[in-house]
């Protein structure tokens, strides 16, 4: 079965599913805090225009989980991070 | 393909592979380029190839068989050499450059890794398209609420409805399908909230009755609707959405026809998804740099001026689709195929082996006349559904209004009032709105609204179409930076 | 005294000139086509540098801009135009470079200007490239948000009294009503009327030289574009202004092609704006993506983590420059009671409060808020005269 991990935990999808898509097919509708009134956010447009539904893919912030298609194995995370290149993030 | 293209093509919508058709057809060497992973659009939105029988959606759409042509026959231009596709490619840039255009996008098909693209051709088509228009309402930045585009997306791109009992709220003819494709989903569709009066189009009966493919695709939604006994209320719209961490409920009113809530006639749904829109904002992000000139278009958008050819203002340039004005699918590929035409015309292309050039001028004449049809009628739709005058009533002074920076209602009307400022630029400089990662996408046509709604919208210029990282910017710097030496430099 | 004061130009130095005038008691009108601080002012960064300037007149005007900044924050609330004293950091990226910021900083020192030789740069700034062999750090160096300084700056101006007449006809400047000595008695606007003045303060930045020829003194003020970058907001990860030296010889510079040397620094909005590329090119507004990419290039080579940092905004100002890169500040001899304040090229903000007390003090004739006329002579628009009258 297709696997991606979302925070530690195993997420099912459907093949040519979108992250986004992935997520709301498991009933998750927010996985983003915003930055200053710590409010919850999911998909909104779900085409790539609102980017409330960002995450980190593979260690690559500021991925719009609505546009990128979910493959085995992918890595997503839900908490902001930066890359440093420097050994881990931050 | 090896060879440079005589045309790029951005955006592989009804428009742009109309375009892309056209001019493949006349013999041209074309570079088509989308940010999806399939050709279609939004409109034709399907998931990637490789992945349709694991997620079938062959009902949703409507017009496949034209969707079909369109694909085979670009295939037909990609195996002769012709066409180079460019999927999962996001185009941040188009600049003139040597009387031609250099188009600069990222190459993200394997995403999350992207890598700068640029591609050169003499003539530049751009075909956008158009997302959602958003209008801000108390609770609409709860988890749960989406655009109606975005509940479409999800459905159709792949085959996900994201809640079982949903509210549709906003005005204009796009909530129909998205309502009977949720319902043939099993979804429960608890109310299709239209703020228009549907007398309104009774003003325009010539657009009505000169469109009679718009009328069947209209009733085939509104037999699906009845089918699931689904109920569109017109004069009625969402102006609230409640709960705390995602929306549990909608709050619907009955509207005054300057579009304020009727007093006495709001009344909870419990749901748990909501699918608002207003229209449709085109995407000009790419056509202001480029210094086109613009047009007011009914629905109160600006939208890119073109001539009876598709023709930009900017020589070499051309626009169809959404950007020109919104109008649909129909109209983006008869637009998509006039632009062609004057591609190859321009190009003093000769034309294809078994057609003759009268046949050319003829069929170019015909699909003139459906332009000029449907934009007819999409004027009458602009024109019936418009924002709601008091629309801006139903915001209390803490409702959101900039989701990315979190900018208030009350924020933007201290700007107006302290501030002075008078459009939807100046506010941002004084509030931040508009200033995050979507530059204004969702919110611009709503603070415009707040601020200067008798005038078109204009978007803010935006030099970067979309966000591209440093990293591939700086792969495209040819001179790596020299070593500091500026031991004489200093004066 | 002067008592009316026409100030034309609501970007950061007009409303600067307005708030000192206003203060001292006179009469001000400010006039301007467009909304406070639509033009360059929106197109900067809003640096408050001294790290970047010689010793001589602009360090000397820079010095005292820098006390009337932190002035004006006391007077005006820092934080509604987000003053901040970061601080700047210089680095060099080979020792022969290092040397020569020393020595360059050296000079500043004796200038009057606080500097502290920096070895271990990313003990100040941890994200850095490894391998830069030291730097400056500059504590005074600041920033603000132009516009809405600017704003805070026209808005106090307009508690004292001035007025702010704004329009694309009623707050266009067409030309100069002189009395029959030739002093200046009002100024002409695009919808037909005349707006009694004693004095007129040109403040119109990079259109200063077009204000300047209407009002019969005109100055050489041209346009030179910038593009500046800012990428998606991040959590805190740059924390001064960071720039490699080579920045100080291009802000000097007066070659005509691409020059970039860029200055990276982080926003209270959580963006890291990357500026200050300078081209030649008169107004033209078209995007240049080969800028953009060699300033992406700049910006990850001294921070490397901005590699994997999302591009979200490019924008692109005229900064407004004289061909000797010095501001044109002081009373016009050829048209008595024209005061020019331009031409302050990419050193606009930082150096708007001190312009604005130059200004006044010489409308008053007297020192004001330490400003002194006979102490700025260098920034005075004679320096464009030849004996016959005004330059090509």
């Amino acid at each position: 079965m297709n696997e991606i991990t979302v925070d530690g935990e195993p997420l099912p999808f459907v093949e040519g599913q979108t992250v986004a898509a992935a997520l709301v097919a498991a009933g998750r509708v927010a996985w983003r805090t915003t930055r200053t009134g710590r409010r919850p956010r999911g998909v909104f447009c779900g085409i790539g225009v609102c980017f409330d539904c960002l995450v980190t893919i593979d260690g690559v912030g500021g991925q719009r989980a609505c546009l990128v298609p979910s493959r085995p194995g992918a890595t997503v995370t839900t908490a902001t991070t930066v890359t440093t290149g420097e050994g881990g993030d931050e | 393909m090896s060879e440079p293209a005589d045309l790029v093509v951005v955006g592989a919508g009804p428009a742009g592979a109309a375009a892309a058709v056209t001019a493949l057809a006349g013999g041209l060497r074309v570079a088509l380029v989308d940010s999806g992973t399939a050709v279609g659009g939004q409109y034709w939105r399907h998931p990637p190839e490789h992945a349709r029988a694991a997620i079938p959606t062959e009902d949703l759409h409507h017009g496949l068989r034209e969707y079909r042509a369109l694909c085979a026959a670009l295939e037909e231009g990609r195996a002769a050499g012709r066409l180079d596709l460019r999927t999962a490619h996001h185009v941040w840039s188009a600049v003139r450059e040597d009387g031609g255009f250099a188009v600069h996008a990222v190459d993200r098909r394997e995403a999350p890794r992207e890598t700068a693209v640029v591609l050169r051709a003499p003539g530049l088509l751009v075909a956008t398209g158009a997302h959602d228009r958003q209008l801000p309402f108390p609770g609409w930045d709860l988890p749960g609420v989406l655009t109606v585009g975005g509940l479409q997306a999800l459905l159709k791109g792949g085959g996900v409805a994201a809640g079982s009992r949903v509210a549709l709220g906003g005005t204009g003819p796009f909530l129909l399908p998205v309502a009977a494709g949720l319902a043939a989903r099993g979804v429960e569709v608890v109310a299709v909230c239209e703020a228009a009066d549907p007398r309104a189009w009774l003003r325009h009966p010539g657009a009505l009755l000169r469109n009679p493919g718009k009328w069947a695709e209209g009733a085939g939604y509104a037999a699906a609707l009845v089918r699931h006994r689904v109920r569109v209320r017109p004069r009625t719209a969402i102006v609230a959405a409640e709960g705390d961490d995602r929306v549990t409920s909608v709050r619907i009113a009955s509207l005054a026809p300057d579009g304020s809530p009727r007093p006495g006639t709001e009344r909870r749904v419990e749901v748990d998804a909501v699918g608002v829109g207003w229209g449709f904002a085109p995407q000009l992000d790419l056509f202001l740099p480029l210094g086109c000139e613009l047009a007011d278009s009914a629905d109160g958008n600006a939208v890119v001026a073109v001539d009876a050819g598709q023709r930009t203002t900017v020589p070499g340039l051309y626009a169809a689709g959404e950007a020109c004005g919104v109008g649909g699918a129909a109209l983006a590929a008869a637009e998509g195929r006039l632009a062609g035409e004057s591609v190859l015309a321009d190009s003093g292309a000769a034309p294809a082996p078994g057609r003759r050039r009268t046949a050319r001028t003829a069929r170019t004449a015909a699909v003139r006349a459906a332009v000029d049809r449907q934009r007819a009628f999409a004027r009458a739709m602009g024109l019936a559904h418009p924002i709601p005058p008091a629309w801006s009533s139903w915001l209390t002074d803490d409702t959101v209004v900039c989701r990315c920076e979190e900018v208030t209602a009350g924020a933007v009307r201290a700007a107006c009032a302290d501030g002075g400022a008078h459009d939807h630029r100046q506010v941002k400089q004084l509030t931040r709105a508009g200033m995050g990662w979507c530059q204004g996408r969702m919110c611009g046509p709503a603070v415009h609204c707040l601020v200067a709604r008798e005038r078109a919208y204009v978007p803010a210029e935006r030099l970067v179409a979309t966000p591209v990282t440093l990293g591939a910017l700086a792969d495209l710097d040819e001179q790596p930076p020299e070593p500091a030496d500026h031991s004489e430099d200093r004066q | 005294m002067t008592s009316k004061v026409v100030v034309v130009g609501a970007g950061v130095v007009g409303a600067a000139c307005a708030f000192h005038a206003a203060s001292a008691g006179m009469d001000v009108t400010v006039v301007d086509r467009g909304p406070v601080g639509a033009g360059t002012t929106s197109r900067g960064e809003g640096n408050i540098l001294l790290s970047d300037k010689e010793p001589g007149p602009e360090l000397d005007l820079a010095r005292l801009s820098r006390t009337l900044w932190d002035e004006a924050g006391e007077e005006l609330g820092p934080d509604s135009f987000e003053l901040e004293s970061k601080g700047g950091l210089v680095v060099a990226s080979s020792p022969e470079g290092l040397a020569a910021l020393r020595e360059f900083a050296a000079r500043q020192e004796a200038a009057g200007v606080r500097t502290e030789p920096v070895d271990r740069v990313r003990d100040l700034e941890p994200h850095l490239a490894p391998g830069i062999p030291g730097g400056v750090h500059y504590p005074q160096d600041a920033q603000v948000q132009p516009v809405l300084a600017a704003a805070a700056l026209l808005r106090a101006a307009v508690r004292r009294g001035a007025r702010f007449r704004t329009g694309e006809v009623t707050g266009e400047v067409t030309g100069a009503v002189t009395g029959r000595d030739g002093r200046i008695t009002g100024v002409r606007t695009a919808s037909g009327d005349v707006l009694p003045a004693d004095a007129v303060v040109n403040a119109a930045g990079t259109w200063g030289g077009e204000v300047g020829r209407r009002l019969g003194a005109p100055v050489e003020v041209l346009p030179r574009r910038g593009f500046v970058l800012v990428t998606e907001p991040l959590p805190p990860m740059v924390r001064h202004k960071v720039y490699s030296a080579d920045y100080v010889a291009n802000v000097a510079s007066s070659d005509a092609g691409l020059e970039t040397s860029c200055v990276v620094e982080g926003t209270r909005g959580g963006t890291i704006l990357i500026g200050a590329s300078r081209e030649r090119v008169g107004f033209d507004r078209a995007m240049n993506t080969a800028v953009v990419a060699r300033l992406a290039a700049q910006a990850c080579a001294l921070f490397p983590f901005l590699r994997g940092v999302h591009l979200i905004r490019a924008y692109r100002g005229f900064r407004p420059y004289c061909p000797d890169h010095l501001p044109v500040v002081g009373p016009d001899p050829r048209v008595p009671g024209v005061v020019h304040a331009c031409g302050h090229e990419g050193a606009g903000i930082g150096l708007a409060p001190a312009t604005g007390a130059l200004v006044t003090a010489h409308l008053l004739g007297r020192p004001w808020r330490g400003a002194d006329p006979a102490a700025h002579t260098a920034l005075l628009p004679d320096r464009f005269l030849t004996l016959g009258g005004a330059p090509e």
